[in-house]
């Protein structure tokens, strides 16, 4: 023990840091901080630190080569000892770090901690998400699969939309003309080098505002801040109802932090690494690609726009919501902290959860992409074709043949990309069925070159006895006047 | 030269010293910056597009559309499969042809064809297009993107080198007229 203390004296005669250390840990904060509801920046750190450790022992055994880099992950999942588990620490790490970097946004916002004097401690904090979802979106094309590669033609054909300049950044971003071993190696760079070098040096200002400016009180309604008092206040605050740091707010960090660690442990443990999918051979076009979690809900919107809002809302949708977070502690410096009193950020907060809740929970489900295989793969229902013609089965085949299952679905099996046919017999007569195969329309292809007249025939019959039973299918009104026929006949007796 | 008072030479080194370390700064960026941008100066060159054999024209019945590949024209070492590309050969009749990018108009994703309903679906963003690739449905602006092709022997060649992406500037002769149907 006695050799411990005169070398950490031997140690601080040097270093000289001894005094700040305990200076800055013992500093007061006031008392109410030492809150659960404090805990997220430290743990965002805690979590940041296993992406370096597990990165780097990750980098031990990956080759950032595009001919490479594929075989190097499957030997880290199945070859190397507890390679699975590193990928799959540093999979859930990734996914944890920007849960909890939002979580930690949520509730930096809600207590107002935004406002005068942590304005610049606001902005570098966008700044350390713009760069954590940075480091998510290269981590991504480094496990170099099928779902990097094509979210590389994504991210290509995003950036090609740039007015003028497009054609350039494409070429800037891929490192050529197409995505290939520049394009990983660049990326490379950027996840293991510039993204984390920022990242480190965002947090230390990010980290030493708050020492120096202080941790934002508890907001009490009412209590309002104002530049010329604001300062004040907080020291008196600290003076008379404060605690020192360490041990008095600090225990609370450690607790969360190590129960955040734990359930990235457990969840690695329990579900694995992410990937690799298929291998990013250009070549292997049976593949669907998604996004990770994280950028579900961008995929579905881009799916939901129309063609002619998309490349304004892709270039100008992200300056907007950036200018707006930087521009916020400007416009909103002083006045109410606490969420109690701010109704209209209250609700923003919810609108924005609920909005990205909705679509990340559609880009799961992607109910706008064609099911490739339904055609092939879920057949019609029984009850569908029992006690039909001969026609009428020739056209559930036709429906079957032609696709038209992989768009739409029959008893809830099948495509979503267009309205479901269960009852489409109520909706459309016959003409207007003919019309809509033939002619397509309403973001439905027009089938007339694929179809012969016998096939339009068959489908149209098929088409016309879905509708529930007991209730009578759409019929022209007018059409058994004109033709002189009879209304039943014409119902299940198509020309 | 007479120096200013309150200017002491040390200071005046400083200041010499901090212009010097600007100049040879510019000097380094020249460099830096041309070894960055190089791709983009490639790009201006247009040296990355030149012709490649798809294969046989037996390999492409008249009347269908087949998938082929090719190894891009440019290719790195670190390379390896990513320089594989796929593309859809449309043969008309015999004579005329048609070679679809399988990249989607929409954001880049691969296109399957199916004969039997004659479109090529996208499985992102559900784009459709029809056999001749204008743009049937869905959130594509236009048509699938075209190679030059040409025919050499019994080989069929195109012009490729470049991932097509929507902001390319389209050659005239590349684009699809949309067919729309008549409401």
């Amino acid at each position: 023990m006695r050799l411990v203390t005169s070398l950490a004296k031997w140690l601080d005669a040097r270093l000289q840091l001894g005094s700040t250390i305990r200076e800055t840990a013992e500093h007061a904060v006031p008392r109410e901080t030492a809150s659960w509801f404090y805990v997220f920046g430290s743990a965002a750190f805690v979590v940041f630190l296993l992406q370096i450790v597990t990165g780097i022992l990750l980098a031990l055994i990956y080759v950032p080569s595009a001919g490479e880099a594929w075989n190097s992950l499957q030997a880290l999942n199945h070859n190397v000892p507890l390679g699975w588990y590193i990928r799959a620490l540093h999979g859930w790490g990734s996914n944890f770090m920007v849960a909890i970097v939002l979580i930690h946004m949520v509730q930096v916002f809600l207590f107002g901690a935004y406002k005068y004097p942590r304005e610049l401690t606001w902005i570098v904090g966008v700044f350390l998400l713009l760069v954590t979802l940075g480091m998510a979106f290269t981590g991504q094309v480094l496990r170099f699969d099928q779902d990097a590669y094509w979210g590389l033609g994504i991210g290509a054909s995003i950036a090609s939309r740039v007015p003028v300049l497009g054609p350039s950044v494409v070429h800037l971003l891929l490192g050529g003309p197409i995505i290939a071993g520049t394009t990983l190696s660049r990326f490379f760079a950027l996840h293991v080098f510039v993204v984390p070098g920022l990242l480190i040096a965002f947090v230390t200002v990010h980290l030493l505002m708050v020492i120096k400016l202080g941790i934002n009180e508890w907001p009490v309604p009412g209590r309002l801040v104002r530049k010329a008092t604001y300062e004040k206040e907080y020291h008196e605050l600290t003076k008379k109802d404060g605690l020192p740091f360490v041990p008095g707010a600090i225990w609370k960090d450690l607790f969360f932090s190590a129960f955040v660690l734990l359930s990235i442990a457990g969840c690695a443990y329990y579900f694995g690494p992410f990937g690799p999918s298929g291998p990013p051979d250009p070549t292997i076009i049976q593949t669907a690609p998604r996004p990770d979690f994280f950028f579900l809900w961008l995929y579905a919107v881009l799916s939901f726009l129309p063609p002619s809002m998309e490349t304004p809302v892709l270039l100008i949708g992200p300056v907007l919501i950036i200018l707006a977070l930087l521009l916020l502690p400007f416009i909103f410096g002083e006045g109410e902290k606490s969420w109690r009193r701010r109704p209209i950020a209250v609700l923003t907060i919810l609108l924005v959860a609920v909005s990205l809740t909705a679509f990340t929970q559609l880009g799961e489900h992607t109910p706008w992409s064609p099911v490739m295989d339904a055609w092939s793969g879920v057949p019609i229902s029984k009850d569908l074709l029992h006690n039909r013609t001969a026609l009428e089965r020739q056209g559930a085949l036709v429906f079957q043949v032609k696709q038209c299952h992989n768009c739409h679905s029959l008893g809830d099996e099948g495509g979503k990309r267009g309205p479901a046919l269960d009852a489409v017999a109520l909706r459309l007569t016959q003409d207007q069925l003919i019309r809509q195969v033939i002619q397509g329309g309403g973001n439905m292809p027009a089938y007339g070159k694929n179809l012969s007249p016998a096939e339009t025939t068959a489908l149209v019959a098929f088409l016309e006895t879905l509708h529930p039973a007991g209730q009578r299918p759409a019929q022209d009104a007018s059409r058994s006047v004109v033709l002189g026929e009879n209304t039943a006949a014409d119902a299940s007796n198509p020309r | 030269m007479t120096l200013p008072k309150d200017l002491t030479r040390r200071e005046i080194f400083v200041k010499v010293g901090i212009v010097l370390n600007s100049i040879v700064g510019v000097i380094l960026a020249v460099p830096i910056l041309r070894y960055i941008l190089s791709p983009i100066a490639r790009e201006r060159s247009k040296s990355d597009d030149s012709w490649v054999a798809l294969g046989e024209l037996q390999q492409f019945p008249s009347g269908e559309t087949r998938l082929a590949t090719y190894r891009n024209p440019v290719v790195n070492p670190s390379d390896g499969q990513t320089a594989d590309i796929a593309c859809w050969v449309r043969n008309i009749n015999g004579k005329t042809f048609q070679v679809f990018a399988v990249n989607c108009a929409h954001l880049g994703c691969p296109v399957r064809w199916f004969p039997q309903s004659g479109l090529f679906m996208c499985p992102c963003h559900g784009g459709a297009y029809y056999q001749d690739g204008s743009r049937a449905s869905g959130p594509p602006e236009r048509g699938l993107f075209q190679y030059d092709y040409k025919i050499e022997g019994a080989r069929l060649l195109i012009k490729a080198g470049q991932l097509p992406t929507p902001g390319q500037p389209s050659q005239a002769s590349n684009l699809v007229r949309e067919i729309r149907p008549c409401a």
